[in-house]
Parts: C-alpha cells; sequence; structure tokens
C-alpha cells in the first residue's frame, strides 16, 4: 500500500507561498492513498501554467506537455494503456482558454480519465492577465478596462453532456480530497474544477472571496437531472455551489473499441505477416486465355 | 520501345470518372501489363471537369503520360479540352445522343450509351459500363477479362447491378466491334501471364506499411489528400486491433500521437501542408520530450487552402525547419508507390530507434496514383523498436532516468505501468530524470544530447538513389514522387543524344550533404526539378554542400510533372 511519503514532492516546489495550488497537492495525495494506487499506476498529464507544474510535486508517471494540449495526450495514452489511472492537470488559461476545443470534445467522446482544472480566474505564470473566467471588470495589464465575459465551465460541461462534473475549493481539503476519489472512480470523462486563489495576482477572488460564497449541495441534490444541473452550473457571485453537480452514466468511449477487447494496445504483439489477407485483396487475378 | 495503350476518361464529378478509370486500370492490370493510372479532379462533389488517365504496357510504367490512344468522353467539355492529346489514329468513344464530336482530329465512335443501357438493362445509369465495354473492345481485349473485373468490382451492390453492369458493357463491346471494326485495333496484347501483381494507389501502399510495421494507433482530421489513410486504416485496421481516432483538430491529431507513443504503442498522424501547420507546435513536443511519432505530410498546393485537389511539393523546407527551437527530426520522401510502403516501414523503425518525430512526405500526385507493383514480401518487414526496456528488464530496475545521457544521445525507453519505475518527461527543459530545470549548463547537455541523434541517423542513413551515365553530361536531382516522371525524361533525352544521370531523393533529412557532394561533383551541370515555385531543394543543395546546381525546373500549376514536359525543358537547358 502506498502511503502520503510515497507521493512526496519529486523536486522543489516552485509555487508561491500561500498558493491554493498546495492545498490541492494534498488532496490529490491524500485521494491516490485512499484508492490505494501506487505512483506507477498514475500517469499525470499537464500542461502549461502554474498547474501544469503539478504533476512533477509528486511522485507519478508525468508528461508535462505543451499550453492547453493535456487532454489529447491523456486521451491517447488511456487508449494506448487503459489499465494507468490516467489524471490531466490543468489551469484555467490552459484548459478554458488554448485548450477549449480538446475540453468540449474530450467531454463529449468520455474516455475514462480525470480532468482536474485549477481555476484562479488569472494567468498566473505570466504575471497577472485576465482568464476565461476572471469576473467582469477584472482589471489587469492586458484588460485596463476590465475583463469583459465570463465562461462557465461547468454550465458548458454539462451542455456537453459530460459524464461527470464537479466543483471544489483547494482550502477544503477533506472535500476536494472525496470529490478527486469520486471523479478518478468514476467510470468515464470526470471534469473538476477546483477554486483557486492566487495570492499573487488576484486581490479580487481571495480566499475570503470565496468563503462567504461557497457552500456545499443539498443531501437531496440529485445530480442525475441534467436540466436542473445546468441551472446549479450556471449559479456564480453571491453563491457558489461545491460538490458533484452533474453526472451520467454514458457509455465510455474506449470500451466500445474492439481493439483493446482482449488486453491493452501497449501489450498487444506485432506481426508484419497477419496482413497478407490486405495484400490479397488488391492482389490483381490474371485471366487465362480460354483459347 | 516498349508497347503501351493509354486510356483517358472525362467528365463532371458526380459522372463515375473514376469508377470507369479504376475498372480501365484493373482490366488492363488483370490483362498482365503493367499499368499506371493517375487522377485530376476538382474540390467539389458535382459539376466541373475531371479526368483520369490510365497507362498500360508490356514493361513498367511510372509515370503518366498525355497523348492518348482512347478517349472516353462523359461530356462535351472533355471533348473540347483533351481532343489534341489523341495520338494519331486515337478513338474518341462518346455519346452520340448527348455529346458532338464533328470535326475532330480523331477516330470518332459515337455511340448511344444510355440507350443501349436503358435497352439491355432497363437502366439507363449502366451507360457507363457501356462505354468501358466500347473502350476494351477498341483496345482489342477479351471481353472475359473485364467481365470478372466488373464482377469483383460490383460484388458488394449484390447480383442485378453486376448482371446488368456486364449486360451493359457487353452491349457497348458488341456495338464496338460491329459498327466500326476498322478502330478495333489491339495496340498491345494481354500478356495473360500469371503474375504476383498488386494494383494500388500511394495512400494504399502507406498504409499497408504502416500496418505492417506495427502501428497501433492512428488519429487523423481529416484533410486531402492523405484522408484514405486514414479511412482505409480505420476500416482495415479494426480486424487487427489498429485504434483509429478523427480527433477535434490537427493540435489534437498530433498530441494524441505524441501521448500514444509515450505510453508505448506505435503511433501516427496524417495530413497536409496546413494540418501539419497546426502540427508544428506538437512536432516540437515530439522533439523535446523524444517521443516517437510518425507523421505523414501529404503536399498539395499552398499557400494556406491553394488548390485543395492539386499537387506540390511545396513543403519541403517546412518539414525539415518547421517547429520552434532545434530538435533532431527525420524527412522521408517516397519516390513511387512501391517506396510508400517501405518508407512507411522505415519510418516507424527510426522513430522509435532514435525516438524523434518523422515525416512521410508525399503529394497528392503520389497518394491518388495507382500503379501495379509486385506484392510486398511481408517476411521482410522487420520491426525494430530501438533501445525499449524488456518486462524483465524493467522489473529490475532501480530508478529510471527517461532522458539519461548516453554515448548516442538515446536514452532507453521503458513504457509507463512496465515494473514499478516512474516514467517523466517535460516539454519544458529537463534534466535525465525529466523534471524541469532552468540552469545553464543542464541545458547545453540536454540540447547536445538530443541533437546527437543526427549524428546516428544521418550514418544510417540511405544516400539519395543515383542512375549514373559513363560521360554524363548532366544531372537530373529530384525528390520523392517525380521520380517516375524524371526518370522517363532521362530516357527519352538520352534518345536525342543527352546522356544524363538522375539522382533521386527519398531520405532526404538529415541531408545525406557527402554524397551528395560526390554524385553533383561526376557532371558539369546539374538540373534540380522540382513541383514548387521557388527550387527548395536546389537550395537546400547549396545550403549544405556549397554547391548551386546549375539549373532547375519548377512547375507550381498544382499539376504534376509528365516525363515529356521535362524532356522539353532539358533539351532547352541543353541548347
Amino acid at each position: 500500500m502506498a502511503s502520503l511519503t510515497d507521493y512526496g514532492p519529486a523536486m522543489e516546489i516552485q509555487w508561491c507561498p500561500g498558493c491554493g495550488n498546495f492545498g490541492i497537492l494534498t488532496a490529490m495525495r491524500r485521494a491516490l492513498v485512499a484508492l490505494g494506487l501506487e505512483p506507477h499506476q498514475v500517469l499525470m498529464v499537464s500542461g502549461i501554467g502554474q498547474a501544469g507544474k503539478f504533476p512533477h510535486y509528486l511522485h507519478s508517471h508525468v508528461f508535462n506537455g505543451l499550453h492547453g494540449r493535456t487532454l489529447p495526450v491523456a486521451t491517447a495514452a488511456k487508449i494506448a494503456n487503459h489499465e494507468l489511472t490516467v489524471i490531466a492537470v490543468g489551469g484555467d488559461g490552459d484548459g478554458y482558454g488554448e485548450g477549449g476545443n480538446h475540453f468540449i470534445n474530450a467531454m463529449t467522446r468520455n474516455v475514462n480519465f480525470t480532468y482536474m482544472v485549477h481555476n484562479n480566474q488569472v494567468y498566473a505564470l505570466t504575471k497577472g492577465q485576465a482568464s476565461p473566467t476572471s469576473d467582469p471588470g477584472f482589471v489587469t495589464k492586458t484588460t485596463p478596462e476590465g475583463a469583459w465575459a465570463p465562461l462557465r465551465p461547468l454550465a458548458l460541461a454539462v451542455a456537453c453532456d459530460c459524464s461527470f462534473v464537479a466543483r471544489s475549493f483547494s482550502a477544503d481539503i477533506d472535500h476536494l480530497a472525496n470529490i478527486i476519489q469520486l471523479g478518478i472512480q468514476h467510470k468515464g470523462f470526470a471534469f473538476i474544477e477546483v477554486l483557486q486563489p492566487c495570492v499573487s495576482f488576484n486581490h479580487v477572488n481571495t480566499y475570503e472571496w470565496y468563503q462567504k460564497r461557497v457552500y456545499k449541495l443539498e443531501k437531496d441534490y440529485d445530480p442525475t437531472n441534467r436540466v436542473a444541473a445546468f441551472s446549479k452550473a450556471l449559479e456564480w457571485g453571491e453563491r457558489i455551489p461545491l460538490g458533484v453537480v452533474y453526472r451520467n452514466d454514458r457509455p465510455v468511449y474506449e470500451e466500445q473499441l474492439g481493439a483493446l477487447r482482449t488486453s491493452p494496445l501497449v501489450k498487444q504483439g506485432l506481426d508484419p505477416q497477419q496482413f497478407e489477407e490486405l495484400l490479397e485483396e488488391l492482389t490483381v487475378q490474371p485471366l487465362k486465355p480460354h483459347r | 520501345m516498349p508497347a503501351e495503350i493509354n486510356l483517358m476518361v472525362g467528365g463532371e464529378a458526380g459522372q463515375g470518372v473514376q469508377t470507369i478509370g479504376f475498372i480501365l486500370a484493373k482490366t488492363l492490370s488483370r490483362a498482365g501489363l503493367f499499368v499506371f493510372a493517375d487522377q485530376d479532379y476538382e474540390s467539389r462533389i458535382r459539376g466541373g471537369h475531371n479526368f483520369y488517365r490510365v497507362r498500360a504496357s508490356d514493361s513498367e510504367v511510372q509515370a503518366l503520360t498525355e497523348e492518348m490512344d482512347i478517349l472516353i468522353a462523359i461530356d462535351q467539355n472533355t471533348i473540347e479540352f483533351h481532343h489534341s492529346e489523341i495520338r494519331e489514329q486515337g478513338v474518341i468513344i462518346f455519346d452520340q445522343d448527348k455529346v458532338r464530336a464533328e470535326g475532330k482530329k480523331a477516330n470518332l465512335l459515337g455511340i448511344p450509351l444510355e440507350r443501349l443501357s436503358q435497352e439491355k438493362t432497363s437502366n439507363k445509369l449502366m451507360a457507363n459500363s457501356v462505354a468501358i465495354g466500347a473502350a476494351i473492345a477498341v483496345g482489342g481485349y477479351e471481353f472475359a477479362l473485364l467481365e470478372q473485373t466488373l464482377k469483383e468490382h460490383f460484388a458488394h451492390l449484390g447480383k442485378d447491378i453486376i448482371d446488368g453492369n456486364v449486360k451493359a458493357a457487353r452491349a457497348g463491346y458488341d456495338h464496338a466491334r460491329q459498327q466500326s471494326p476498322g478502330l478495333v485495333r489491339p495496340r498491345i496484347k494481354a500478356l495473360n501471364q500469371a503474375t504476383d501483381m498488386m494494383l494500388l494507389n500511394g495512400n494504399e501502399s502507406l498504409a499497408l506499411g504502416a500496418m505492417a510495421a506495427g502501428c497501433k494507433f492512428m488519429a487523423g482530421y481529416p484533410m486531402t489528400p492523405t484522408t484514405s489513410i486514414i479511412e482505409y486504416m480505420a476500416d482495415k485496421g479494426r480486424k487487427f486491433n489498429i485504434v483509429v481516432i478523427q480527433p477535434e483538430d490537427e493540435i489534437a491529431a498530433i498530441n494524441m500521437a505524441v501521448g500514444a507513443g509515450f505510453a508505448g504503442v506505435r503511433a501516427m498522424t496524417a495530413t497536409s501542408g496546413d494540418g501539419f501547420a497546426l502540427m508544428t507546435e506538437g512536432y516540437g513536443l515530439a522533439g523535446m520530450t523524444e517521443t516517437p511519432v510518425v507523421i505523414v505530410l501529404g503536399q498539395r498546393s499552398g499557400p494556406a487552402v491553394g488548390l485543395p485537389t492539386r499537387t506540390e511539393q511545396g513543403e519541403l523546407g517546412f518539414a525539415i525547419y518547421g517547429g520552434s527551437g532545434e530538435f533532431p527530426r527525420a524527412v522521408l520522401a517516397p519516390c513511387t508507390i512501391e517506396d510508400a510502403f517501405h518508407t512507411a516501414v522505415r519510418a516507424f523503425n527510426l522513430a522509435e530507434k532514435y525516438q524523434i518525430p518523422v515525416v512521410i512526405l508525399t503529394d497528392e500526385y503520389l497518394a491518388t496514383s495507382y500503379q501495379t507493383v509486385k506484392k510486398f514480401d511481408l517476411s521482410q518487414v522487420k520491426i525494430d523498436r530501438g533501445q525499449l526496456i524488456s518486462d524483465e528488464e524493467a522489473s529490475r530496475l532501480n530508478g529510471y532516468k527517461r532522458h539519461q545521457f548516453t554515448e548516442s544521445g538515446i536514452s532507453p525507453r521503458l513504457m509507463p505501468m512496465r515494473g514499478k519505475a516512474l516514467v517523466v518527461t517535460d516539454s519544458d527543459e529537463h534534466d535525465e530524470t525529466g523534471h524541469t530545470i532552468d540552469d545553464a549548463v543542464m541545458r547545453n547537455r540536454m540540447m547536445l544530447k538530443r541533437l546527437k541523434k543526427s549524428d546516428g541517423l544521418n550514418s544510417e542513413f540511405a544516400k539519395p538513389r543515383l542512375y549514373l551515365k559513363p560521360d554524363a553530361e548532366m544531372t537530373l536531382v529530384g525528390w520523392g514522387s517525380s521520380f517516375g516522371a524524371i526518370n522517363e525524361a532521362a530516357q527519352m533525352v538520352e534518345k536525342e543524344g543527352l546522356r544524363v544521370n538522375v539522382m533521386q531523393f527519398n531520405e532526404i533529412w538529415p541531408f545525406p550533404a557527402q554524397a551528395v557532394t560526390s554524385a553533383l561533383s561526376s557532371t558539369k551541370r546539374s538540373v534540380v526539378i522540382e513541383n514548387n515555385a521557388t527550387g527548395q531543394l536546389r537550395r537546400l543543395i547549396r545550403a549544405e554542400t556549397g554547391i548551386l546546381a546549375s539549373g532547375g525546373i519548377l512547375k507550381f500549376d498544382g499539376r504534376p510533372f509528365s516525363p515529356k514536359q521535362i524532356a522539353t525543358q532539358l533539351s532547352k537547358e541543353a541548347a
């Protein structure tokens, strides 16, 4: 059984003191240990941004790729070896901005892996520009007149019939660890948005700001009701819901692939000779003269 | 002089030009002839003007020709556009009720195609088979040849369709023989020899090579001219446990191929120039993370959307230099349809051995042209996965560095979840463990480690194909799909007394500078022949060897070279 120390940081952590990412890291470690997963069973995929550094700070397989491109890499790695537990991690700029098209298509495709977005409503790695989720009027160096119109990622997710849609808060580690566990256990694409205060570049959406607004979904909330989930997903401002907002049990993409039925792709042998029948199909059958 | 017969069929998109052309190509290859067929089509589903050319010979043919013996005109435009390409004693076959051909310098064989079809099969839609029957009669071939081809071609459509088409074709065949016996004249006899030949196009050849090489994962966004690679692999690959996925865009396609490659399977993508433009970021990612991936770049006329269904060799520089920063890569350019198969196998082996992205540069012409080639010998396909750590070795690993420094620059590669060691890689500059770094010394070492792989690659790279003649006055230089046309042009000018060498590149990057320098110093003059406007290979040769070729023949109108066009230009150069 893996312990928390098995997931200990693989290198020096470079986030600012007080960064919301620390809470997320702790919650992730706890979730992985609670699920009995060992580091070598887990592949973490990330892109670029402060959240993109996340996989380097715990022991697992790591593919830290390009800005916005986490989901295609994670999708294919899972299809190539579906025995891996694949977790993609990124920020709001990476996932909702640069990678928006991949986000939509990963949700509709429904490959079985978890995608966690650290949403701090600002670009932090590039030192404080507006993000797709910045609140209207949020003044930054690139938006001196204030940010314009925010994306509501959870509403987008429900619209795409994403099979697991949840939100948590980096300061509530117990809640977040539980949500991550549920996401990993969910069969299908699990999208988890984590509200994450940025202590350096977002002085509006602070710990206090979030703490005043977040609330946990009521016990009797039914996450399988898509229409109700859509309106819950739109809730933002004075009250911000946390918890599993929506889920369904849609078929999983890779489960309909005949190629994966016998064993993971990576374990299948390669045999050039088996393609002889395709050559036969293209072979010209000459006609003998009948005289 | 080898004997040959050349046929063309022309009409609007949607009129069955491609089907007629393919059936003719198949029928003649069934006759034991060597066949080369190319097609010319517009980016539309209906209307416009498309044509299909079939060239059949008693010896190997690898290029198109512009002189026709038989022209099947499905519409009026075909006659207007192509009557001048008919050879002396050539024949135009057309529907006398719909198309006018009076006054054209050719033998006219007007047949009521639709009426005959209606009469014999109660369906005027089989008029095309009537025309095919007439063409086969004029060529002097037995009907049985065609009958078998039709049965095969329409097999999936059921008995009524098969019987109808055979009847219609028979009607055309008999009509031509009875009405114009004088036009029935064998240009080249069926050889009817037992052969072991396949008739296939460049994309099929390449896809077969990829599958035989063990490609397990293909992510491709449809784009002319490589769409049929994706489709062929999706269709045929299912049975062989090959996953083909159509992603949201080319950016996803290359990143998926990289993700699958990292996880441990042979992975590829296929696209054209603009799709590759979207992929260049992922191209660099493969270079930086040392992930094997194969990218098929089927060139078409650019820039931007260009001429979407036309050919060009405009992306040599793009493949060699594309991407941010500097990283090792291999660029291969198959010269023939047969080559496409072997090049695909080679690409996967190089990609895994050197842990790099490998680009296969094809083009619309190579992708869609058909040729008879000797059946591939699958026992000769060797899969070399390079320094891939075995399960047994993996279980004994005590710690693992994905980007370990080695003499060759190649680090032993571990698949995630083989053993307990962790596989870490990063698009940021990293150290041997794969974790992010920022220091200058490690940066230098890691850059040099990656670039070192080019040395090994270079040392095992094939030299350009060389066809040397003693006392040659000139060397013709080309790359990729122009090989057939250049080679035939060389034979043409030789008949006029101009002796030339031919040097054709298949494995083009890393550049085989030494071999090129020695080949080019054997003649005073060299002419670089390319399907582009700026002479990309000519400039590359100069950059890599310091040699400025004395001449260049360029063509960038979206159409492939014909041997005759090249020969005519060469005679001017020589004069």
